[in-house]
């Protein structure tokens, strides 16, 4: 993640996730605003596979991901030359920073003051609109989940409902404080009212900005899914497009992109297909009466081509951010997504922040798991998001031994008191004197034994050892 | 090194070594073989689905369909195509029964204020339809541009029943999309939405609060 110190204004300490986890546990408008939402979308994903061999579905998926994966360096190289072919300017950013600069140059060169923006998850990633705010340089969302997120001041949620967090009360009030909108419970009315808002912006807009869902390198065409028609406004009405995606987000063919769509927005949202599938393969011809005048593509990295580097972690590169691992995730439906303080929240984002963040910064997000395996069931592309937990589990504490230089932060949940414990542990298992021994003894002196073991006995009742160890019942049974 | 070369190079000596490419099978996303009246009902059970709208016409029937249409709606205009037959043969019908008809012969710098506050409904030819999840096949051109499908409040759209393939693997199969893409191609699969409030679905966000497509047997 870009963390320069200009625009990281809106950097929540991602340490901090049990104080905000109990904080948003205990806030039952948290609660009821995310378990409802969750419910619905999880019965519409239902319903709309009905009919549908799923997992043969679910291993195409699989399988047109990691084909696009194994050839990623000669696809990027393929989109990038058929983009130049038809007229698109590519560019590339090692990190998310870069990825502003090269962003914030277009815009320059254009004298542009203000970027109107589709919904891109990697732009939050790049913290790009702090970053062009320092620039003098105005940016606004123009989906209207990310308006309302972007009017109060907040960070998305959710990936695919950025927010889920708000009811239609809290909405109504924070229009009415930002934009002069009479109070209302009447979505139409609130719905109508952004859309006079920002039809204004989109007239006036000098950039565009938006994200890519699939990059086809076969024709070069960027492939962008929305239901509400700013992603279209936003490529179409200003003179020059931006898109920045991860690099990896390329596909070889316009034939895969028929097979992840069927299982992107059905496991998203419950829908067989949004209402707009936007493909862009140029800006506009000479002939032509409307469309940009200039794109640009900007692949980004940051952090991507590290975790291209193992076999097991690999597999979160081929997310299609579905969402669906978090729309069925107990603990995120439970906390919701401002608590994991990440770009990314849920299921996926405890396997991907890791990554990009380290280990020392990111070390409880793995643990933020009951890893009933819900996220991997569902996952359109067959992430083993549980086995991945517990891998990163592992390397927090213990890292260095089973995967050397994987993931930055090797260790960082390694405790003196735990390291000892288990340490102390391993050695009387090995030596069946002292564990006859301790076994004995601990239990003789069971009443002893504390009641609260740490944060395990919050919400637990702590275990009670046996009054007798099995090796003396099964001694005093004569067997 | 620049950071094009650092990123390839990166990914070209992954540590892991060589990647497996799995093979992809995409028969499973192979539908039943419809015929084309289950095709024209399956398009229109998606597209009612999601507030859109299908009235099944004929060569001789969908202009004077089009004109009650417009007239419940008190539409004040209709942008049509310069060029493209359905402009022509509405704006040579000579009825006094269709709004004013205004044609996008200009570059949308010189009038865009107009189409966004003005124009009230725009049709629009289409390249066929999926059957299987309710979506128009547009190819925006010279003659019918991009905007015109997104801006106007109503967007109309005449879907050929010949022109209806079942799913979008068949249609993208069937046109030879891979040989080249235009500019910008699009699927639209109902009137702009959003469901951003509390999970309430409300139309018309930022693009047609109304979709409304003429099938032509
Ligand atoms: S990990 Fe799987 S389920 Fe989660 S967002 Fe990515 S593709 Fe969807």
């Amino acid at each position: 993640m870009s963390e320069t110190a200009e625009h990281t204004g809106h950097h929540i300490d991602v340490k901090q996730f049990h104080p905000r986890a109990q904080a948003a546990i205990q806030n039952p408008k948290i609660r009821k605003n995310f378990r409802s939402a969750m419910d619905g979308l999880m019965a519409k994903r239902k319903a709309a596979f009905e009919g549908w061999d799923l997992e043969t579905l679910r291993d195409l998926g699989a399988n047109i991901r990691m084909r696009a994966l194994a050839n990623l360096p000669d696809l990027l190289e393929q989109l990038e030359a058929k983009l130049t072919e038809n007229g698109v300017k590519v560019h590339w950013a090692v990190d998310g920073d870069e990825a502003c600069r090269i962003v914030t140059a277009i815009c320059k060169a254009r004298d542009a003051k203000t970027v109107i923006k589709g919904k891109s998850m990697v732009s939050e990633e790049m913290e790009l609109n702090h970053y062009l705010e320092h620039e003098g340089i105005e940016a606004l969302e123009s989906d209207l989940g990310e308006y309302i997120v972007q009017l109060a001041d907040e960070t998305p949620s959710h990936i695919i409902m950025p927010a889920i967090h708000k009811n239609t009360g809290e909405i109504s009030q924070l229009l009415h404080d930002k934009t002069g909108t009479d109070l209302s419970n009447d979505v139409e009315y609130l719905t109508a009212s952004a859309r006079l808002q920002l039809r204004e912006k989109f007239m006036n807009a000098d950039v565009g900005v938006s994200g890519v869902n699939f990059a086809v390198a076969e024709t070069g065409t960027l492939c962008l899914v929305e239901n509400e028609g700013n992603g279209r406004m936003t490529t179409t009405v200003p003179k020059c497009h931006i898109a920045v995606t991860g690099i990896e987000k390329v596909v070889p063919t316009l034939e895969d992109v028929t097979g992840l769509l069927a299982l992107l927005t059905r496991s998203a949202t419950g829908q067989h297909i949004t209402t707009y599938f936007n493909m862009i393969s140029g800006p506009r011809k000479a002939e032509e009466l409307d469309g940009p005048e200039e794109v640009h593509l900007v692949l980004v990295d940051n952090g991507r081509s590290s975790i291209y580097q193992d076999d097991e972690l690999l597999d979160t590169l081929r997310c299609i951010r579905c969402g669906a691992c978090m729309n069925h995730c107990p603990v995120y439906t439970r906390v919701g997504g401002h608590t994991y303080g990440t770009t990314y929240p849920g299921p996926i984002g405890k396997i991907l922040m890791p990554h990009l963040i380290g280990l020392d910064e990111g070390r409880h997000l793995p643990t933020a798991s009951s890893l009933c395996g819900a996220c991997g069931e569902v996952c359109p592309v067959k992430i083993p998001i549980p086995d991945l937990l517990v891998r990163l589990r592992q390397e927090s504490v213990d890292g260095d031994k089973l995967h050397p230089a994987k993931v930055r932060g090797h260790g960082a949940k390694r405790g003196t008191m735990e390291a000892m414990i288990w340490k102390g542990w391993a050695w009387m298992h090995a030596s069946p004197g002292f564990y006859r021994f301790g076994t004995g003894a601990a239990s003789k002196l069971r009443a002893l034994q504390p009641a609260s073991a740490g944060a395990w006995t919050d919400y637990r009742t702590a275990p009670k050892l046996a009054a007798k160890t099995l090796h003396q019942r099964m001694k005093e049974r004569g067997q | 090194m620049s950071s094009r070369e650092t990123i390839l190079q990166r990914l070209r000596n992954r540590t892991g070594g060589e990647l497996t490419v799995p093979a992809c099978d995409f028969s499973v996303l192979e539908r039943p073989d419809w015929s084309t009246e289950e095709r024209i009902e399956r398009f229109e059970k998606m597209i009612e689905s999601v507030h859109g709208e299908v009235h099944r016409c004929t060569e001789d029937s969908w202009m004077d369909r089009l004109a009650e249409i417009l007239s419940t709606r008190g539409a004040r205009n209709l942008l049509v195509a310069k060029s493209h037959d359905i402009g022509q043969s509405l704006r040579n019908a000579g009825r006094n029964d269709l709004p004013e008809l205004l044609i996008y012969d200009e570059p949308i710098e010189s009038w865009q204020a107009h189409l966004f506050n003005e124009v009230e409904a725009s049709i629009t030819s289409t390249r066929g339809g999926i059957a299987e999840t309710g979506s128009l096949i547009l190819w925006p051109t010279v003659d019918e541009p991009r905007l015109m499908s997104l801006v106007p409040p109503v967007h109309i759209a005449i879907l050929k029943a010949s022109e209806l393939y079942t799913t979008f693997h068949e249609a993208m199969k069937a046109q030879n999309w891979a040989a080249g893409m235009p500019t910008n191609a699009l699927l639209i699969s109902g009137p702009s939405k959003t469901a951003d409030i509390e999970q309430t679905l409300a139309y018309g966000v930022h693009g047609p609060k109304e979709l409304i497509v003429l099938v032509i047997e």
